[in-house]
């Protein structure tokens, strides 16, 4: 049976190599029609990528805006980045856990405890602000590594852990809180500046979105010539520059926008930061690879000599850290450590912005830049609704609603995309 | 053949509780030979390959690499000697694509960061030298064939350079076109001199690929055969124990009296 096979395969002419792109492969043709073609054609094969989203946005920003003229007002949109953030940073955190696979049920309550430890020594006990926030975050990685130990050391599953572990937190809140309830944070603090402090200077928006711009040009440009010299594909220069200028768009829109109000937000730049800086950790790093591989399988893992509890620890210790993080930035808004805080719908948002962002619950598939797309929907619709006076009921009703679509979505397109052999 | 084997063991066995999993198995094997294992089910084929591999420490008996005796505990002993397993499944994780499956666990950095385009260059290189035809090596491996798996996961193996590689059922859950690919790739690891222990059930793969056909039944050796003056006959009733006569017990003492 293999004879006929063996004639084209004389080991002395490995001659026949394959060619840098294989005839069968679908390889997008030059020009817009090319680009038109590959994009149907992800379409078809639910390859959805970040597209939904942004018509769910346009479609929500379009609405609130017909409801009411204020909703894209500089200020408004100044407010929503503002307040997104607190939930952002645990999206974020979430994210890494949904890669492997697995869910964190605990982040709103670490969030609180966060917030309440910052309050409780800096102004209780008046310790210097920095310390209690660098406390406050080592908790909140001590508190993950905890939830990740039981569920990758003990084998109990990360949804009942970190189901014990929502109780649990918010009950450890209320304790440190005391009977006071509420500790007021001072607004001029550390933490009261997260939210509060604005680059005022207009260069300050401008120049990030032009470093911002600059470096991934520069970066796509550079990683584009190494690719052309050691002869693998590589993007053409002109995609290069479209994707730039693409980026180039948004980046300044935003950034005037900003500047319209009070300039760019302290809590924005953190934020971007975080991004910037997850991305790189999971996409561009041998723990990142890790992680991805995990989401797809665990025993493949194993058998490549990944320690597969280190990671489980150190990504459920991530969460936490990014839990108390957005937990600061939560005080911060309010000015308050308060028994509420965590609690209500605060970790639905955070499941959501990440789902909804395009991170998979099914594990393997996600980025962290999926909390900034996320988050926006979830909370331009919080501050719509407000806008138009809608109470709490109805806006928890339309959130859940909204994550039940998203994870339709994720789970549709999951089926597709195993027909079409991307999954 | 002259040089020592790459691999040999001697009297190997290994007990899981009450069963005797493997009694006094020999096996050699060379630099540049394809040696198939075969076997009715649960006569100790995949014990065999595990204790190889160091999934199952033996009991009793000597694993000799090259020549001299060594101890094989765990998977890293195995890998660490040159001993690359692929096995039926093929762990390979779906959601990431041909270049991080082949570099998964030995990632190139570059100033510690990952080095994707050497990766993606090596792993070009790879797959054209095992003369490997797969679409693009940036698809996820949810994307490839069943056949095209396994070639890279066969491909995966041979990152390491590895001596020995140790192939469980390749080509069991594969069309005649990929059984084809696959049969084909085991050609090219023994023309690259490589030796390679092939499980199969699949007379006709043994028969095209295999030099030597070691037999075992309920955990003993059953002869070893030279593929070319050997009917597929006379191994399958070896395999089935329908043909335990002189003949054979003779080519297994042969075998046995050249160590």
């Amino acid at each position: 049976m293999s004879t006929e096979h063996l004639a084209d395969s004389n080991p002395e002419a490995p001659a026949d190599a394959i060619p840098a792109v294989d005839p069968r492969l679908l390889v997008r043709e030059e020009g817009f029609s090319g680009y038109l073609q590959e994009f149907l054609r992800k379409m078809k094969a639910g390859d959805l990528g970040s597209l939904p989203v942004v018509i769910g946005l346009v479609i929500i920003c379009s609405i609130f805006q017909g409801l009411n003229s204020n909703f894209l007002s500089a200020e408004n949109l100044n407010n929503i980045a503002v307040t997104m953030v607190a939930t952002g940073m645990m999206a974020v955190g979430i994210i890494f856990v949904l890669l492997l696979g697995e869910i964190d049920l605990s982040v709103g309550s670490v969030s609180g405890v966060s917030g309440a430890i910052v309050a409780v020594l800096s102004v209780t006990h008046g310790m210097n602000e920095w310390l209690a926030v660098l406390i406050a975050i080592a908790s909140g990685a001590a508190i993950g590594a905890i939830h990740g130990f039981f569920f990758a050391r003990i084998g109990a599953p990360a949804f009942a852990v970190t189901l014990s572990g929502l109780l649990f937190w918010s009950g450890f809140m209320l304790q440190i809180l005391g009977d006071q309830g509420t500790i007021n944070i001072d607004s001029d603090g550390l933490v009261g500046k997260l939210t509060t402090y604005y680059f005022s200077d207009v260069a300050a928006a401008y120049g990030l979105a032009a470093v911002a711009v600059g470096a991934y040009f520069v970066g796509s440009f550079f990683d584009s010539r190494r690719r052309q010299a050691a002869g693998v594909p590589s993007r053409p220069i002109v995609e290069v520059a479209l994707r730039t200028g693409v980026l180039a768009v948004f980046a300044f829109g935003a950034a005037a926008i900003f500047n319209q109000y009070k300039g760019l937000p302290l809590a924005v730049l953190l934020f971007l930061v975080a991004l910037v800086g997850t991305d790189f950790l999971l996409r561009r790093t041998g723990f990142g690879r890790k992680v991805f591989a995990l989401g797809g399988s665990v025993e493949a893992s194993r058998r490549a000599g990944i320690s597969v509890t280190g990671i489980r620890i150190t990504v459920f210790a991530i969460a936490g850290t990014f839990a108390a993080i957005g937990g600061l930035f939560w005080a911060s808004k309010i000015a308050a450590a308060n028994q509420s805080a965590g609690a209500g719908d605060l970790l639905m948002n955070v499941i959501a912005a990440a789902v909804i962002g395009g991170t998979s619950l099914f594990g393997g598939r996600g980025r962290t830049w999926n909390a900034l797309l996320g988050v926006m929907v979830i909370t331009s619709i919080q501050y719509g609704l407000a806008l138009e006076g809608i109470a709490t009921p109805i806006q928890y009703m339309i959130t859940g609603a909204v994550l039940l679509a998203t994870v339709v979505i994720d789970s549709v397109t999951r089926k597709t995309q195993k027909t079409a052999g991307r999954a | 053949m002259t040089a020592a084997p790459v691999l040999a063991l001697r009297g190997v066995s290994k007990r899981f509780g009450a069963v005797q999993a493997l009694t006094d198995v020999e096996l050699e094997i060379h630099a540049g030979e394809v040696v198939a294992l075969v076997g009715d089910n649960g006569a100790g084929k995949s014990t065999l390959v595990k204790t190889i591999a160091g999934v199952h420490p033996i009991d009793d008996g000597v694993i000799e690499w090259e020549g001299a005796p060594v101890s094989i505990t765990k998977p890293h002993d195995a890998q660490n000697l040159g001993i690359a397993t692929v096995y039926q499944d093929l762990a390979l994780c779906d959601n990431i694509d041909v270049v991080g499956n082949l570099f998964l666990g030995r990632e190139l950095r570059r100033r510690g960061v990952l080095d994707e385009v050497e990766m993606e260059r090596r792993a070009r290189e790879l797959l054209t030298t095992l003369s490997i035809r797969i679409p693009s090596v940036r698809i996820p491996i949810a994307s490839l064939s069943g056949g095209q798996r396994q070639t890279v996961a066969i491909a995966r193996s041979m990152l390491g350079e590895p001596q020995l590689v140790i192939l469980d059922e390749p080509t069991a859950a594969l069309g005649v076109e990929q059984t084809a690919q696959v049969l084909d790739l085991v050609e090219r690891l023994r023309e690259r001199g490589h030796a390679v222990i092939l499980i199969s059930h699949n007379m006709a793969d043994v028969k095209a690929v295999a030099d030597r056909v070691a037999v075992l039944r309920l955990g003993r050796n059953n002869g070893v055969f030279k593929v070319a003056e050997t009917s597929q006959e006379e191994i399958i009733s070896a395999i089935t124990g329908a043909t335990d006569n002189a003949v054979t017990r003779r080519a297994a003492r042969t075998g046995e009296a050249r160590k």
